[in-house]
């Protein structure tokens, strides 16, 4: 089974438009890129109840341009450590998108779902990452992402860019 | 006068394009036809050729371990690969100066570029200065303002740890052709109007999403009065819009600049006439006055005369936006023989050594520790939080920078004006945000080198 068959199901953790990657993961805590070290702070500057309540399987969900600022991969990588399994929003920043496909951390954009009543937090949300197919299960309504280009899709079931990479490599020699 | 893509009638530059290619190229197009086999098509991906590749001190670390997680011995090119320790340099803490000895390492074992503390500047002040980022290149680098050197009319661009040990590793990557937004820049900018101000008016106009995923391009006949320096701030900010680049098609400042300084042979690329825009917004310049962004979106655009009740704690001047030497020049313009005001710090970081030498050389030095500024050894300092002026909870900062987002530059309560150099010399003066022509008038002399609108 690759990374997108998979269905995910999780709370909703709700945030607006231009999430940056400073609040995502000041700065500050960029003397390492330990993700067990970066996940206490994610998202500290805007919700310091996040890193200590999310749990596995959560869903991130937010409005326009998420991910926006620094390049830094630190970014997906405290989100995904934090255990979130998917970050879903009306559309993303574009080095933050590159950074997630690379390490793995599922993201779909459906502008739909930035709608008003689309999503409460806490609301629980079944995803289908595959199928690009969202379900609020708490008010039932139900949302579909836009498609990832083919060739991000292909990376991405193939296991990142690493594996990628190595291929490549291996070939040449 | 007339500027490229106004005449849809000529033929397009003869160049060698991949088969499939739009027949007529905007910038990002051509630089990218000129690195690929593949179609160049806006939303269409490219495997490109990559001409330099680069990390700092926080985000080599991690390339160097993703580098080694692809089995990768040795980079494509060590004279197109640098490491530049700027952001937590000279190191703050112990966990900085690890990260910069596991970078330094590196390094010296792959034998790519690497320039010492001491020597080294702020990445995107340091790499055009040595030659490393030229006209009609790709260059990328892990750091998002590597779209600096669109100020040279070539495509640079940001990405992160992984994409960049991709690079190092293969010589190429790829990347998806930006639709390209045309900013045509007409008239004449009045006595203080510089880069920053145009750019921060800009995102103002289109917003801090405006150019998601595009190219931005700058033409008109303003640009003629915009210096090379005021020409990397702007492009510096294209991805405060959301661009992937910011690009200026190369004139005679871009190429004499570049000749001077020049580490390879370069090509320069020049757009189509009739090359398609996706959008062209319009600028006059000659109504732009000088324009702040309030916390905590680069797009929150307002004239700094509409600012002047908002009382600061903090003024900083450098950075990779405005810490080069025309910048520097006009802070010590404004302050020579006024002083900070009292309640003020004001901290100036030359971004690299060639601008601190002619800072000492023109006296500006002595004019910033004689008005009661802090004067700092070339680093990113306080811009995004890093060391030499974290703000403490509540407090409130004047900075020449980029990004004002929430915590940026300290306690996650402070907040962060950006401005150009002569605002935040004339807030740092007035203890609050001012309009440089409070301190100096529309009629004040030109700057020794010249300022083109006189």
């Amino acid at each position: 089974m690759s990374e997108s068959d998979k269905k995910i199901s999780g709370r909703a953790w709700v945030y607006g438009d231009n999430v940056d990657t400073d609040v995502i993961i000041p700065a500050r805590y960029l003397s390492t890129s330990d993700p067990g070290l970066l996940a206490p702070h994610c998202m500290e500057d805007i919700d310091s109840s996040f890193a200590s309540s999310a749990q596995p399987g959560d869903v991130m969900v937010a409005g326009a341009n998420f991910g926006c600022g620094s390049s830094r991969e630190h970014a997906p990588i405290s989100i995904k450590a934090s255990g979130v399994s998917c970050v879903v929003a009306s559309s993303f920043a574009r080095i933050f998108y590159r950074n997630a496909i690379n390490i793995g951390l599922p993201i779909l954009e459906c502008a739909d779902m930035s709608s008003p009543g689309a999503v409460a937090a806490g609301d629980v949300l079944e995803v289908d990452i595959a199928e690009g197919v969202i379900k609020n299960i708490t008010n039932g309504r139900v949302f579909t992402a836009s498609p990832a280009p083919e060739f991000l899709r292909e990376l991405f079931d193939s296991g990142g860019l690493v594996p990628y990479v190595r291929r490549r490599l291996e070939m040449a020699r | 006068m007339p500027v490229p893509g106004d005449n849809a009638n000529s033929a397009p530059t003869a160049r060698l394009a991949p088969a499939g290619s739009r027949d007529r190229m905007t910038m990002a197009e051509a630089i990218i036809a000129s690195h690929t086999l593949d179609p160049v098509i806006p939303g269409a991906v490219c495997q490109v050729r990559v001409d330099f590749a680069f990390a700092n001190d926080i985000t080599a670390p991690p390339a160097i371990e993703e580098f080694k997680k692809m089995g990768a011995a040795r980079v494509f090119d060590p004279e197109r690969c640098a490491i530049i320790p700027d952001h937590f340099t000279p190191n703050k803490d112990i966990a900085s100066a690890q990260q910069a000895k596991r970078a330094r390492e590196f390094a010296r074992v792959q034998g790519i570029k690497y320039w010492e503390v001491g020597r080294v500047g702020v990445e995107h002040a340091f790499i055009p200065e040595t030659g490393n980022a030229l006209p009609g290149e790709i260059i990328i680098g892990a750091d998002s303002h590597t779209c600096t050197y669109g100020a040279l009319g070539a495509l640079g661009t940001g990405m992160g740890q992984t994409d960049l040990a991709a690079i190092w590793a293969l010589g190429e990557t790829w990347l998806r052709v930006p639709e390209t937004l045309r900013v045509m820049l007409r008239g004449t900018p009045s006595r203080w109007i510089g880069g920053k101000d145009l750019i921060i008016h800009l995102i103002g106009m289109i917003g801090v999403e405006g150019a998601r995923y595009m190219s931005l391009e700058f033409h008109g006949d303003a640009i003629a009065f915009l210096s090379q320096d005021d020409r990397f701030t702007m492009s510096n900010m294209a991805i405060e819009a959301g661009a992937k680049c910011g690009i200026f098609v190369p004139d005679d400042t871009t190429i004499s600049y570049a000749d001077a300084r020049h580490a390879r042979d370069f090509t320069p690329v020049y757009p189509d006439e009739g090359a398609t825009y996706a959008r062209t917004v319009e600028i006059d310049v000659s109504s732009v006055e000088p324009t702040v962004a309030l916390p905590h979106l680069p797009g929150n655009s307002k004239k700094a005369r509409d600012c002047a009740s908002i009382e600061i704690d903090q003024v900083f001047i450098g950075s990779c936006t405005n810490g080069r030497v025309r910048d520097i020049e006009i802070a010590a313009n404004m302050l020579a023989g006024r002083s900070v005001h009292d309640r003020v710090r004001l901290m100036v970081i030359p971004a690299s050594y060639e601008v601190y030498n002619e800072a000492l050389d023109r006296g500006w030095i002595r004019i910033f520790t004689e008005a009661g500024a802090s004067v700092c050894t070339p680093s990113c300092g306080p811009c995004m939080g890093g060391h030499l002026g974290i703000l403490a909870a509540g407090e409130r900062a004047v900075s020449t920078s980029n990004r004002n987002f929430v915590g940026r530059m300290g306690h996650k309560s402070s907040e962060i004006i950006l401005a150009s150099p002569a605002v935040a010399a004339a807030s740092a003066i007035l203890g609050r945000v001012a309009d440089p022509r409070e301190i100096l008038g529309d009629d004040c002399p030109p700057l020794e080198e010249g300022v083109p609108n006189e």
